[in-house]
This record gives structure tokens, sequence and C-alpha cells, in this order.
């Protein structure tokens, strides 16, 4: 029997982070479509804002571009649907 | 997760299938396993509009549930006390591996996704005690953090972590201060980029003649038990010491990437170099040891020497012929590297680097149609970074430099059996001392 050593590293503490409260529906409320400049990720979230027009036209949408990479937090874009919309779709990853 | 958790706003994400499992992850160990997600088919890119709606009109394929559907619910129903989760997750790294066999551990360790599926050195203590005895460093001693991507967390790592990884990769204790320099860069050789990435490091300083590198005939492989195995125990170290690369959960290189075998590790060849050593070039001086890392390792293209009438135009075909997202770095032999002082009157590196970035043309419009360009260089141009802005008042004839001039190297290595070089395409990260690790 051999007695060896574990090769990996030391990962961080990870604690829960609570999620935002749901909302009760969309109805009269507006959603940020954020497009994350990956790919043509900016045609799917037209087509999902087309959607949203036809079959739930009580939602306004709105199609935002992240201000930078995505590798680059971005507070304006965070801050300015805090304060006009009341959700998010983030799409496209890959 | 930053809208959720720091602005309030229920949140969906929104990604493609082949991503299902490195998303969870993800959003895992940053404390919300539970975050809505919802998938489509791969690819996007490329898609017509049509195509796209049926992805939005379509089923989750991980699920089997309409996309839309999910969408709603994952902004309109309640969390439950089952999908957030316990309140800390236990993520401890025991030191020592259970005692089995010499068989059975070796099958734990590739089954673990610890190795790069090459047989391995078993790391016994005897064998990490060796290697320890090679630096003055405390075994516990942090020396750095890594993640294999910008959305992972980092994880740490000690002295004793870095010489088990050395010893994994077969490499002899004195080698071991270039190793905890790698490792001190905190680059990682294993990102999980989709875009099949490995690194690049270059060993400056007399520590190359002390420990047996080469850096001529050869020395980028497989010809130099330092250069194999120091490259080698990088990449151990870098997907054991950020806690993994595992394909589809923490390694996403979509053909994977050969280079990744042993980081391209090798010497300057300093002595036949018509220039200053890199490191040199990097604030150390030439009596320093030192390492230099680059990321980003693809793309290679490569002619032989410089003739006499067109290199000019040759040396811009290569340069064309690489992403331009992947700025260059020139690997020469010393002979070509001679050449171009010959021919080209670069008698100091910073010249030759001049030239290659006001000769790495391409007209704007073609340049700015590059899906990675798109991805990764236009937003930031939008915002006014520079260069990028002014690159995007030009007209879409006009040509305009594919690469930022700080972007652009030059490294010697080879031996002088002929006078062929290559282009990396690759990103300089940075430079760290050895002799800091001995």
């Amino acid at each position: 029997m051999l007695t060896v050593l574990n090769p990996v590293g030391f990962p961080p503490r990870v604690a829960r982070k609570p999620p935002a409260p749901r909302l009760d529906s969309l109805e009269g409320k507006t959603v940020y479509l954020v497009d994350c400049r990956f790919d043509d990720s900016d045609v799917f979230l037209g087509q999902m804002q087309a959607w949203f027009a036809e079959r739930l036209p009580g939602a306004r949408t709105v199609v935002k571009r992240i201000s930078s990479v995505y590798l680059h937090d971005d507070p304006t874009t965070w801050e300015e649907i805090k304060s006009r919309g009341h959700a998010a779709i983030l799409g496209v990853g890959h | 997760m930053t809208l959720e958790t720091g602005y309030g706003v229920p949140t969906v994400a929104v990604h493609t299938d082949k991503f299902d499992r490195v998303v969870r992850s993800v959003a895992q160990v940053n404390g919300m396993p539970g975050l809505r997600q919802v998938f489509v088919p791969q690819p996007i890119m490329g898609k017509t509009p049509a195509e796209l709606r049926a992805y939005v009109d379509g089923r989750d394929p991980i699920t089997g549930r309409p996309v839309m559907q999910e969408v709603v619910e994952g902004l309109t129903r309640p969390f439950d006390e089952s999908e957030l989760g316990p309140a800390e997750f236990d993520r401890s790294t025991p030191r020592l591996v259970e005692p089995d066999t010499e068989e059975n551990l070796h099958r734990r360790f590739l089954d673990n996704h610890w190795t790069d599926m090459l047989p391995i050195v078993l790391p016994t203590e005897a064998r990490v005690a060796d290697m320890l005895a090679h630096t003055r460093r405390q075994p516990d001693e942090i020396v750095g953090r890594m993640r294999s991507t910008h959305f992972r967390e980092h994880w740490a790592y000690s002295v004793e972590k870095v010489a088990v990884n050395a010893v994994m990769a077969g490499a002899r204790p004195e080698y071991f201060p270039v190793i905890l320099a790698l490792a001190a860069t905190g680059v990682t050789a294993r990102s999980s980029s989709s875009s099949a990435m490995a690194a690049m490091a270059v060993v400056n300083g007399p520590v190359r003649n002390e420990i047996g590198m080469n850096a001529g005939t050869g020395a980028m492989g497989p010809y130099s038990h330092a250069n194999a195995t120091i490259g080698r125990a990088y990449g151990l170290l870098s997907q054991n010491g950020q806690g993994g690369s595992v394909p589809g959960l923490s390694y996403m290189g979509n053909q994977g990437n050969s280079y990744a075998y042993n980081s391209v590790t090798f010497a300057e060849n300093e002595e036949r170099s018509p220039w200053e050593p890199f490191h040199v070039q990097h604030g150390l001086k030439p009596e320093d040891s030192a390492v230099s890392v680059f990321s980003g390792v693809r793309s290679t293209a490569f002619t032989l020497g410089l003739r006499e009438t067109h290199w000019r135009e040759h040396v811009r075909n290569l340069l064309r012929g690489i992403d331009p997202n992947g700025p260059p770095t020139l690997l020469l032999d010393p002979i070509a590297a001679r050449q171009f002082v010959t021919r080209g009157g670069f008698t100091k590196k910073d010249a030759l680097i001049d030239w290659l970035h006001d000769n790495a043309l391409m007209p704007a419009g073609e340049y700015w149609d590059y899906q990675l360009v798109q991805n990764y260089i236009y937003p930031r141009a939008t915002f006014g970074e520079e260069p990028w802005a002014s690159k995007l008042k030009a007209a879409p004839d006009a040509l305009i430099p594919m690469f930022r001039r700080e972007d652009i190297h030059v490294v010697v290595v080879g031996g002088e059996t002929n006078g062929y070089w290559r282009i990396m395409g690759c990103n300089y990260q940075k430079t760290v001392s050895v002799d800091d690790w001995r």
C-alpha cells in the first residue's frame, strides 16, 4: 500500500447567495433582453423580443447590449435595468 | 448572478446546450445552484433569424420543456428551499489520498481527471520532500491562485501542492524554483475557453544552463527533459491547482490543443540572439533568472528565412494569416533573427516590433468583421477605448493595424540547423523572477 499526496488546490468557501424575489407576472412589466455580444446573440434576442410582442404583448421588452465585453462588469447597464426594468433575460452564453 | 444578487433583479440566463454542465457548475460555485438557466440548441452563430425563431418557439434540449415557458416561469415562479442549496458548501481538500496499491492509485488519478492522460509519477511523501528541499519557501506558503475562466472562483495552491504536481510531471527537484515561478504567475495553462487555448513559457537567465534547459536544436520539444517536464508540471499544476479541467464541466476547448501537453516551454537562446533577452525587455537584469508566460496559444504560421527581394511581403502574409485577436509573438531561430538584422536593419528588437506593427495591416471593413474582433474588441472600441476607438473611425477600405504594438513580441530560440521561424498567435501575460523561488 502506498500513501500519496492529493494534487488538488484549495477552493474558497462558498456561501449561498439569495436570488431576487420573482414577479407575480410579466404583465405591465419591463423585461430587459441583455445582449452579451456573443456570436449573433443579438439576432437571437431579436427573435425573442418578437415572441414577446406576439405572445405576451402586455410585457414591454428592451434589447440592451452590455457596454463592453462580457469579461468586464457593467454597473452602468445593471443600474439602468434596476431603475427602469423589472426583470432581465441574459443571452446567449455561446 | 450579479443582477440577481447585487441589484435585486429577477433574471434568467439563456445558454446553448453544450454549456449545460459548465454553467450549472459555475452557478453552484458562486453560491446560486438554483439560478434560473434555460438552454437552446448549439450553435447560435451563423443561424438565420427564422432558425433562431425556431429555437425560441422550440423546446429546451436539456429539459424537453418549451423554452419560453421556462423563461417566463424563471422570472415569475418563486424559489423553493431545495433550489437554493445549503447555506455553505463544504469543499475541503484532503492532504493525502486514501492509501492503496500503486495500480489502483494510478487508476484513481486518471479517474479523478488529475492527469493529462499520460502516465504520471505517484507523489509519495518522500518524492515530494525531495522537491521541497530545492526551495527555501515553506511547504504551506500560498504560491498563487488560478481559475479556468473569468466566471469561476480562484483556487489557491501552496508550495507543497506545486511540488506534488511537479513530481507527477516527472520533474527533477532542481527544476522546482522554475515551476514555482510559473505557478506564481497565476496564469492558468488550462483555460476553459472554447477556443482551446494553450500556454507558452519562456525561461531566461542563468537557471537555463544550471538545470540543462534547451534553447537550441529541438528546444520546443520533445527533446529536453527539463523543458518537457517543467512545462508539463505547469499544466498539471494549473488543472489541479485551479480545481479541475474536465471536458464539458470545466474545459470547453472545442478541438483541444496538443501544445497543452507541455505548454510550449523552452529557454530563450540568449547566447546566439542578436538582441537583448526577453526578460531584460521586461525589467529584469541579464543575470536574473525568470519565466515569462503567454496565454491564448493556438495559431502558428511559419516560413524559412528572409528572402532578399520579397521578405517584407512574405512576413506581411504570415501576419495576415493569424487572427487579429491573437497577436503575434515571433519565435526566431538565431539564423532568422540575424537575417532580420542584416536584411531589415533591425539592430534592436524594438525596431523590428515597430515594423511589424506598421506592416500588419488590414482593410478596416475586414478587420471589424472578424468574429473575435466583434466579440472582444468592437465593444471596447464603441466605448472609446484606444487605439480601437480611432480604428473604428476608419473607412472600410482604409488599412488599419491588426495589432496593438505592445502586444507584439519577439523571442529567439533554435539550434541553427536551418533558418526556419514561426509566429505564435498568443497574449503575453507576465514575467516572474525564478530567483525569488529558489
